[in-house]
């Protein structure tokens, strides 16, 4: 099963996650990851702003990609936009395989991609003003491992 | 539609234009906001679809450009 999600509003992955597990009889193992926004350097907010046209198409595409080179039974992905606060869940990645190699390296490959390869804008909150992210150096080489 | 800090370019998330040439689209719009969607590091799409061939954009009644800056990352 694929499950590829644009959320707006809190979430509570395991809320997702049981069900996404659930979804699967017989599997062999299954691998989350949950980003959260970090707290530290003064940062009050994160925003998270998208392109619906390109943004989830892509997201369902990276997750396909996943589940077939890794041969997954399921993928899941969901990711927030809108404004988050230190502690928020940002995105949450699960991967259900058969065996555990392949349900690590999944979440780790789907969050390369999303992190670098995805439709996604941020800007953060200090001291009240936002200030755009720019893309870093260490997010192509991350991408690069995987080629 | 200008996306990520284009929006702030722009001062505006999105702005309706007369419909034509790519090229005279842009000269119809601030010197400092055309330059920054020329950047060569700027995708754009045309109705929710990447385009390669920027140059060859003509927009008709009705279309959809965005700009898109490089994301984000880490």
């Amino acid at each position: 099963m694929i499950d590829v999600r644009l959320l707006t509003q809190p979430f509570n992955p395991g809320q997702f996650v049981g069900p996404f597990t659930h979804a699967h009889p017989g599997l062999g193992g299954v691998c989350t990851f949950v980003g959260e926004v970090r707290g530290e350097d003064g940062v009050e907010a994160l925003e998270l702003s998208h392109y619906a046209p390109l943004t989830l198409p892509g997201m369902e595409a990276l997750a396909a990609r996943a589940a077939s080179r890794f041969d997954l039974m399921g993928m899941m992905i969901l990711h927030r936009t809108g404004v988050m606060l230190p502690g928020e869940p940002i995105v949450c990645v699960s991967a259900a395989a058969s065996h555990r190699r392949a349900a690590f390296e999944a979440v780790d490959f789907a969050m390369d991609h999303l992190k670098s390869d995805s439709w996604f804008w941020k800007r953060e909150k200090r001291g009240g003003v936002w200030t755009w992210i720019e893309p870093r150096g260490q997010d192509h080489s991350d991408l690069a491992r995987w080629d | 539609m200008f996306l990520g800090r284009l929006a702030d370019v722009a001062g505006t998330p999105e702005r309706e234009v007369a419909a034509g040439p790519l090229a005279e689209v842009l000269a119809d719009l601030p010197a400092s906001l055309a330059i920054a969607l020329l950047d060569e590091r700027v995708r754009v799409a045309l109705n929710g679809e990447l385009v390669r061939a920027v140059e060859t954009i003509v927009l008709e009644q009705g279309d959809e450009l965005a700009f898109l800056p490089p994301v984000s990352g880490g």
